[in-house]
């Protein structure tokens, strides 16, 4: 048996090996093309993109001078008057709101469930929260509709108004809950669980050793947690926070259905407001034959992408400043 | 004979289900250097971390028995935890320095008790020199006084084992567990680390895990011994090295196991 298999082993290996060899380097290569190519695509989606909306969005860019289109807040558009900046305004209003509310809350959960949950508590809650993540925004818009809106109405808007109407801020005089307030509120419930999870996976990235130090010189968990844990943890928490805040600008269905919709500058957080992707959403494909309301629409789909894409590389650069160098 | 700083009283530790201490008893005399030795795995720095109650931070661990620091169990009811590892300093094998400058490291222990409140009132003076101080005790001084306030990242790891000292210093532990503390230095600061604590043991009580014997040998005044979790046998460095009991210690100190 050994004597023959010693006798037919050069023709073993020339039968198995050549072509199996050849065999095995071209499915590498073409494997590597291929995931090479689908990133190139995705990578190359952005700027496609951002490309066909100038595209679709030149002839109001040629007609109108930019600073009317980005300043004016006439929005007539059967007049030939396109101002975004009810839009642009309403989309940083509500943004804005939903951070304020949404960000602390976040950060706390995540650093409860990091630093100081018990693991089978963790098991728990973390595939609850991403959970949270995965459900429709209509839902929540639903929800919005149906709960918040109402609570604002009825509690929350002549509770505040009635204490605090003096101040600018809470002035207004709209009666309805609709409002940047509940866009707020609905959007911050959304952005909760992808805040939780980048940034609990960031805490616990610190090393143990770090922590070890810190208890073992009679520092409390708390004090562990402020002084060293978050400290190292801080640049990973805002990329966290920017994810959130990223999410907040592009959310649209939830937004469109609690925010009024009306394009005019919100001056107080129980004002209506229209956000740049309510505008988008309610208004394409309707109304085309007005002269250049579709070059519009796609103008403030551009705006949108810049305020994102602004917004992304302005915290980046602000990052790589602050982190200091290892 | 020693007067006990430490004694260790049916010490039990376990891991999820896995018992890694199997009951120990033991005493660690004070101001004198005891050296944990035995094979990896038997238990080591779990006996160690179990010293200053670092053990229960961890997931899952539970510990049982009584750790008598000057006469009072540190595993009794109403212990303050905090105040247990004020008293019991500890250096790790590896340095992390806090992401924050040298000067703050060392001040890090004072800061968090408070106690520059009473000492540092006005111009911060006398943080200064607290962090003088214990910067010149561990060694490190001369190396760093003119960048205190840089990033503790930027020194070497030789530095920043030394900056963990002397920030573990600061704090005035009357117990100093030191955990393998050379494991990652080069032979030149190794040998820094070692005069540091053999000049250290004239006021504070040091506990050191190491797996090397040779450090043990040259350090050690008082010898613990474990085998898998289990203690074999604890006494004076000569008596251990020199005419010890069990067939394992002697075995182990003659390099033939372990």
């Amino acid at each position: 048996m050994q004597a023959i298999r010693t006798w037919l082993s050069p023709l073993i290996r020339a039968r198995r090996s050549a072509p199996r060899q050849a065999g095995r380097r071209r499915r590498e290569r073409w494997a590597r093309r291929f995931m090479g190519a689908l990133t190139l695509g995705t990578v190359l989606l952005v700027p496609l993109l951002a490309a066909a909306l100038v595209v679709r969005a030149w002839p109001i860019l040629a007609a109108r001078p930019l600073s009317e289109l980005l300043f004016s807040t006439d929005w007539h558009p059967l007049k030939g008057q396109f101002g975004f900046y009810p839009f642009i305004m309403g989309t940083l209003w509500v943004t804005a709101v939903a951070m304020i509310i949404a960000v602390p809350p976040s950060l706390l959960t995540a650093i409860f469930l990091a630093e100081y949950a018990p693991e089978r508590l963790r098991a728990v809650a973390k595939p609850l929260i991403d959970l949270l993540a995965g459900i429709p925004s209509v839902v929540y818009g639903v929800w919005g509709m149906l709960t918040v809106v109402p609570a604002i109405e009825r509690y929350i808007a002549p509770a505040v108004q009635g204490s605090l109407g003096a101040v600018p801020l809470f002035r207004s005089d709209n009666p309805t809950g609709y409002g940047v307030l509940a866009g707020g509120v609905v959007l911050a419930v959304m952005v909760f669980p992808s805040i939780i999870a980048v940034a609990e996976e960031v805490v616990r990235a610190v090393p143990d050793g770090l922590r070890d130090a810190s208890l073992a010189l009679g520092a409390t968990r708390w004090q562990t947690v402020r002084n060293v844990v978050m400290r190292r943890a801080w640049p990973g928490v805002a990329a966290a926070v920017i994810l959130g805040l990223s999410r907040a600008l592009g959310e649209t269905m939830a937004v469109l259905m609690v925010v009024g919709n009306m394009p005019r500058v919100p001056g107080s957080i129980f004002d209506a407001a229209y956000p740049l992707t309510a505008l988008i959403a309610n208004n394409y494909g309707e109304m085309m034959s007005i002269p250049l309301y579709d070059a519009a629409l796609l103008a403030a789909a551009l705006i949108l992408l810049l305020i994102v894409v602004g917004f992304n590389i302005a915290s980046r650069l602000v990052l790589i400043r602050l982190t200091p160098a290892k | 004979m020693y007067k006990p700083h430490i004694r260790i009283e049916d010490l039990k530790a376990w891991y999820g289900n896995g018992q890694a201490l199997k009951g120990i008893t033991a005493d660690v005399p004070e101001h004198q250097i005891t050296a944990i030795i035995g094979p990896s795995g038997c238990g080591k720095t779990t006996l160690l971390r179990c010293l200053n109650r670092l053990l229960e931070e961890a997931q899952a661990t539970r510990v049982s028995g009584h750790v008598w620091l000057d006469g009072t169990d540190i595993y009794g009811p109403g212990v303050d935890v905090t105040e247990v590892r004020t008293r019991v300093g500890m250096l790790a094998p590896k340095p992390f320095p806090l992401p924050m400058s040298i000067y703050d490291n060392v001040a890090y222990g004072r800061r968090i008790h408070g106690l520059q409140r009473t000492l540092d009132k006005g111009n911060g003076r006398n943080l200064d020199r607290i962090v003088q101080h214990y910067l010149q005790a561990a060694g490190l001084w001369e190396e760093v006084k003119d960048r205190l306030h840089d990033p503790a990242s930027g020194l070497s790891t030789g530095q920043q084992q030394r900056l963990c000292l002397a920030r573990a210093l600061a704090v005035e532990p009357e117990v100093l567990l030191c955990d393998e503390p050379t494991s990652a230095l080069d032979p030149i600061s190794a040998q820094g680390i070692e005069e540091q604590l053999l000049a250290l043991k004239e006021g504070t009580t040091i506990v050191l895990v190491t797996h090397l014997l040779r450090q043990a040998r040259r350090l050690a005044d008082h010898i613990i011994f474990l085998w898998m979790g289990e203690l074999v046998e604890t006494g004076p460095a000569e008596q251990i090295f020199h005419s010890a009991q069990d067939e394992r210690t002697r075995a182990y100190v003659a390099g033939n196991i372990g």
